[in-house]
């Protein structure tokens, strides 16, 4: 693998260092739930997974956008490594979700809007990563994914807006969330994770883009050597 | 109009085809029948059930048979390469993009005048609600279905395993349009007042423009070589 | 490279010597990845669709539609390219080559060299000021290639412009002006056509190629 630049070993420190702090808030310095016990802290690592994968996605929008007009493979890498990225914290929230939801109201799972559409965000960037892996190699392969990487992120809103609304109608009695009377300290424990988790994801891209430069130069190393027997 | 008449030809083109041979229309039709004869044996279909899963079954029906249809849009393309031949025309590629999901859409609502009634008789399920109601509903849900899915369904034409890719990467999408495709369904069925779904009705409108507006302006970039 | 307007230039080259992307992108299909291409003085980023209407393209694919009839492939082809007094100009194309008989048979009923004859026929139908031909000799049985070789004289006399990639030897290649070899995406050899024997061709080729 290519060396990791100063920033990065730098960066990988931080990230330890705010990830150690964001554990003391949660198990230490945040109080235990009275109704809930220990299973709430279960809480403070759902919301920063969830974040974390809408901005992972957000980035991907972003990037998906910024390849197409400029066609330089640099952001092409960037939305590949962070839809990646943003479907393993989108797995975290399923399934740190459910257990709460037990924990919480009997139930593994409520069709709590929320919730569901991760679900249906988690299908939607799957599927982005299927078309990259069946796509043919090179340009298109980019070009097809920055274009799915486009239409999946805009349908995002539309989905929570509608599962939203359907639930309403279908259960009108679900309890929204865990809102409402947040102990303060419960709150800066939350705000440490968010941006511990936050860390990672920028650890995560800056390792994901070295890999894939790493995997580039060895297939361009291994065609010269192709090249040069023959 | 030189544009729109370019639209006209391709769909006139598509058209002739099909017609021609019924491949697609034949195989649609007979599909949803089939989805709507499974659900009878999923759902024992008497009394208030079938009121309860009708909308349902109808949209299930629809889209799967849709899908099908969509997927040989593009990849009936790529016999003798006639997508490059076509591409080669003095047309913009968004002409294309419209004469597929004009033909998709004519193509479906045949499938769908035939099937709808013959749900009816097999369900013996008299059609309670306004009609035309229904009809806008099933225009907006058809049109939505068509214009993402034509897109998509070009977009996989370029991968290696369209044909099951296809429905992995629509259905996600589609979910807004489905929630919204049943659920006024059911209001009609149940003979709510137009105002009560006039909710799912703007919903329905707005994705059909926005997946009809991102595609055209996505369109170049899917095509190209 | 310069192409002027009435030169029939022909391209060779070994596989990979990147005739299918020069084709591509004078055809209009991809825009270059560096330099720039003038087409009858325009440059080709501008006025895209005004130049695609000068073009014509006969591939060894036959850009044909199998369920339609020959006729009505012929008027979609022609619709899309604005062809004017349309049917007239179909009537008088398919019997260039020679299938009128066939008009309204489905093209999947068709022989591989009817559907080559017909190809030449779309290709032609809306009278292209530039033929571009890939490979076209390709599978043609000796009917279509003498129906494709009198096709192309008789633009010659017309002086359009015609611009052949091939990799056969004995086809086409004395009716050039010039020939060009390609390797690797660089033009290494350029000759003039006519008067040129076909070892004298085969020998100057090696030569070239053998050099990189």
């Amino acid at each position: 693998m290519l060396k990791p630049s100063k920033t990065q070993t730098v960066l990988g420190w931080v990230t330890f260092i705010v990830t150690l702090f964001a554990l003391y808030m949660t198990f230490i310095y945040a109080p235990l739930e009275k109704v809930m016990g220990v299973v709430q802290k279960i809480f403070y690592f759902h919301v920063a997974s969830a974040w974390n994968a809408f901005f992972a996605f957000f980035i991907v929008f972003v990037a998906s956008i910024v390849y197409l007009r400029t066609k330089n493979e640099k952001w092409d890498t960037i939305a590949k490594v962070s839809a990646e990225i943003g479907v393993v914290f989108t797995t975290i929230v399923l399934v740190t979700g459910p257990i709460w939801g037990h924990a919480a109201w009997g139930r593994w799972w409520t069709w709590e809007p929320r919730l569901t559409t991760t679900l249906i965000l988690w299908f939607i960037y799957l599927a982005y990563v299927l078309v990259r892996a069946s796509s043919i190699e090179g340009e298109k392969k980019a070009t097809m994914a920055a274009v799915f990487g486009i239409i999946g992120f805009i349908d995002v809103p539309i989905v929570f807006f509608a599962i939203r609304w359907w639930g309403s109608l279908a259960h009108p009695e679900v309890v929204t969330g865990s809102g409402g009377g947040l102990d303060p300290r419960m709150l800066h424990a939350l705000i440490a994770s968010v941006i511990a988790f936050t860390f990672i994801y920028f650890y995560l891209l800056t390792q994901g883009i070295l890999i894939e430069r790493t995997e580039a130069r060895v297939k361009r190393i291994k065609n010269q050597l192709r090249e040069r027997n023959n | 109009m030189r544009f729109l008449a370019k639209v006209a030809n391709i769909v006139w083109k598509d058209l002739v085809a099909e017609f021609r041979t019924k491949e697609m229309i034949s195989a649609m039709m007979i599909f949803s029948v089939l989805v709507i004869v499974m659900f009878a044996f999923a759902f024992k279909p008497v009394g208030d059930t079938v009121k309860a899963v009708s909308p349902g079954i109808i949209w299930v029906a629809f889209t799967f048979s849709g899908i099908l249809g969509l997927n040989r849009s593009f990849v009936n393309e790529k016999q003798n390469e006639t997508l490059t031949g076509l591409m080669l025309t003095p047309v913009d590629r968004t002409a294309i993009y419209f004469g597929k999901v004009i033909t998709n859409f004519i193509i479906m609502a045949v499938t769908e005048a035939i099937s709808l009634p013959l749900f009816f008789i097999m369900f013996d399920y008299g059609v309670a609600g306004s009609i035309l109601h229904l009809i806008l509903i099933i225009f907006l849900g058809t049109l939505g279905f068509v214009s993402i899915g034509t897109f998509l369904a070009a977009l996989s034409a370029n991968t290696r395993a369209s044909e099951i890719l296809l429905p992995i990467i629509l259905f996600p999408i589609l979910i807004p349009l489905m929630i919204g495709a049943v659920q006024s369904t059911a209001m009609i069925f149940d003979q709510k007042a137009f105002v009560e779904f006039a909710g799912w009705v703007k919903l329905l409108a707005v994705y059909d423009i926005i997946f009809l507006v991102v595609p055209f302006i996505l369109f170049d970039y899917v095509l190209e070589v | 490279m310069h192409i002027k307007p009435g030169e029939f230039v022909s391209v060779l080259g070994p596989n990979g010597a990147g005739k299918t992307t020069l084709l591509k992108v004078l055809t209009l299909l991809t825009p270059p990845s560096e330099g720039q291409v003038h087409i009858a003085g325009r440059k080709v980023s501008e006025e895209q669709l005004a130049l695609r209407k000068k073009m014509g393209v006969i591939s060894h694919n036959t850009f044909l539609y199998a369920n339609l009839t020959a006729y009505e492939n012929l008027l979609f082809y022609g619709r899309m390219y604005d062809v004017p007094r349309l049917k007239d100009r179909v009537k008088e194309v398919i019997s260039e080559v020679g299938l009128q008989y066939s008009l309204n048979d489905p093209v999947r009923t068709f022989s591989r060299g009817m559907q080559q004859r017909l190809a030449i026929a779309r290709a032609i139908v809306h009278n292209p000021d530039i033929l571009f031909l890939d490979e076209p000799y390709t599978g043609l049985d000796q009917h279509a290639i003498k129906i494709l070789n009198q096709v192309l004289l008789s633009l010659t006399n017309q002086d359009r412009t015609i611009f052949l990639i091939t990799h056969n030897f004995e086809q086409g290649l004395s009716m050039s002006d010039r020939i060009v070899i390609l390797v690797k995406g660089k033009i290494v050899c350029e000759m003039p056509g006519k008067d040129l024997t076909l070892e004298d061709l085969q020998k100057t080729y090696l030569k070239c190629v053998g050099e990189k």
